[in-house]
């Protein structure tokens, strides 16, 4: 008996509470990015964004979270009740579930698995499903068309980040994401992680990631403005907020993602004593707040794209550059190792 | 091994009951999402066996694209049920007899596999301690199997190509965007200021 707890309760004990723990903090770490968003993109059109609920605003996200749990759900009298009710669970399972694989610092994963990067492809690769299902169960035009729509465009974008992933696979020689970050620590500090090597691929990166995570300029999935919000028209109240939160944790997981491939993830930027007494964790947040930061003042500058031209620029440009890339990367690491 | 064990029953037994939802199910959109939860229990199956690699392909490749392409078709086809129900006697002898012969191929594995137990050691490389499962597909893929892997490989391009040309068509007289001609367009090609004298209008 005393094996059995050594064995398999304690262990489950410690990983339930690990991952209790990463999924406060990430719904915390959420609420301010929602927050963020919207603060980065009033000061760029030199508006004031959320200024009224608790100091400048900080509890707004909170006190939308209280206003979409206490609303009515209401549910279409011809939708397939089933499946309209899983598609938000599905979104917000799977954009938290990539989290279990995310060193956030040296040794600090909930799951150090071996093919890290693989898993959260594969996740990515599912949250269509979320829009798929929604848009099928709503059983009304609009959903449907939008789900249509919004699932091509991230099926194709999720091609190229594919191959920009095996690029910087192809350097590392490891799927493990912790390896990943390790191979990037070298003396050159900030020059020796991926994005200056592997430069184009780490635009291609973004603009995907911004394409995958429907974000402007590429928020055809939902476009609240002439699309009346896509797939998510029928759909109010907490399973709206579920979409909305899987969409920004999805956002997060991406920014942690580009961190950890090219940026480094917890090294410090110069591998010289002030920078190193930093613990990584922190290198790791600020890094990601600098990628987030990007996205949002992508939003704020870029206008949106209009759909032949967002599949243009994923089939005809990026793919084409991405796999050229690929032979390319290998071809040097062939030469210098051999 | 309680908890392997435990996992390999929950996971082989979901996937047997989305497999038999996948038939049983009316609605064929019901189905392809029980064929994705068969698809994702197969692959925590693949977990448990040390697979990881597998696993996670078969998530992308099947889940994540093959089984979406099967989500788009089902659900922009106009299925009539009722003459899909119709219709079943008649498929039922084809249906029984790829049953039957994959229910006698698996009695001959599993035969094989009672009479002889070192065949499947027999057919399977051991992989070195300190070799992952994902470097080791990888050492054996593009080594000893690469002509094979190669071959499939460019089965499946002819097939894609044959699928663009079969869809191809060039209507003549429809107008398509040339994002080049449109980049190239300058001011002094695309507008001409012309002074016009009161009265008189342009010719």
């Amino acid at each position: 008996m005393a094996t059995f707890w050594s064995d398999y309760i304690w262990p489950l004990v410690i990983m339930v509470a690990e991952s209790v723990l990463l999924l406060v903090i990430l719904l915390i770490v959420t609420a301010y990015v929602l927050y963020a968003d919207r603060k980065i993109w009033a000061a760029v059109q030199i508006r004031r964004g959320p200024n009224v609920v608790g100091p400048w605003g900080l509890f707004q996200s909170f006190a939308d979270l209280l206003k979409f749990v206490l609303k009515e759900p209401v549910i279409p009298a011809g939708a397939n009740k089933g499946v309209f009710l899983l598609a938000p669970l599905v979104t917000c399972t799977l954009a938290l579930a990539a989290w279990a694989v995310i060193p956030v610092s040296a040794g600090m994963v909930i799951s150090n698995i071996n093919v890290g990067v693989l898993y959260i492809f594969a996740i990515s690769s599912l949250m269509v499903y979320g829009v798929i299902m929604a848009g099928w169960s709503s059983n009304s035009k609009y959903p449907f068309l939008a789900a249509l729509r919004s699932a091509a465009q991230m099926v194709s974008y999720e091609v190229s980040i594919g191959f920009v992933i095996i690029t910087v696979l192809l350097c590392v020689g490891s799927l493990n994401l912790s390896a990943i970050v390790e191979a990037q620590n070298s003396r050159f500090g900030l020059f020796g992680w991926y994005w200056l090597p592997l430069l184009p691929m780490f635009v291609i990166f973004f603009v995907s990631a911004l394409a995958e995570t429907n974000r402007p300029p590429f928020d055809l999935v939902e476009a609240e403005s002439e699309l009346v919000a896509g797939y998510m028209v029928e759909y109010g109240s907490t399973p709206y907020m579920m979409f909305m939160l899987g969409e920004y944790v999805a956002m997060a997981t991406m920014c942690a993602m580009g961190t950890i491939l090219f940026l480094g993830g917890w090294l410090p930027p110069f591998p010289v004593v002030p920078f190193t007494w930093i613990p990584g964790l922190i290198w790791f947040v600020l890094k990601a707040t600098f990628l987030f930061f990007m996205f949002a003042m992508v939003k704020a500058f870029v206008p949106r794209y209009r759909y032949d031209q967002l599949m243009r620029l994923g089939w005809k440009v990026f793919l084409p550059i991405s796999l050229a890339m690929v032979a390319i990367v290998a071809g040097v690491i062939e030469v210098i190792r051999g | 091994m309680i908890l392997q064990a435990i996992f390999f029953y929950l996971f082989a037994g979901i996937c047997i009951a989305s497999a038999i939802m996948v038939i049983a199910s009316r609605n064929p959109v019901h189905s392809v999402l029980f064929l994705i939860l068969a698809f994702v229990n197969a692959a925590g199956l693949f977990v448990l066996l040390g697979a990881e690699f597998l696993a996670m392909i078969l998530i992308v490749v099947y889940v994540g694209a093959v089984a979406v392409l099967f989500l788009f078709v089902v659900m922009m086809l106009d299925v009539d049920f009722a003459e899909l129900r119709r219709d079943f006697l008649n498929y039922l002898p084809i249906g029984a007899i790829v049953g039957v012969i994959l229910l006698i191929e698996l009695i001959f594995g599993v035969i094989g596999w009672v009479i002889t137990p070192g065949a499947p050691k027999a057919i399977s490389a051991p992989i070195a301690a300190d070799v992952s499962n994902t470097q080791a597909l990888g050492l054996v893929l593009y080594t000893r199997y690469v002509y094979f892997f190669e071959a499939a490989g460019m089965i499946l391009l002819v097939a894609m190509i044959g699928a663009i040309v079969m869809t191809l068509s060039h209507k003549p007289d429809v107008k398509r965007q040339n994002i080049g001609d449109q980049l190239a367009r300058r001011r002094s090609n695309a507008i001409d200021v012309v002074k016009v004298k009161s009265g008189q209008g342009l010719s």
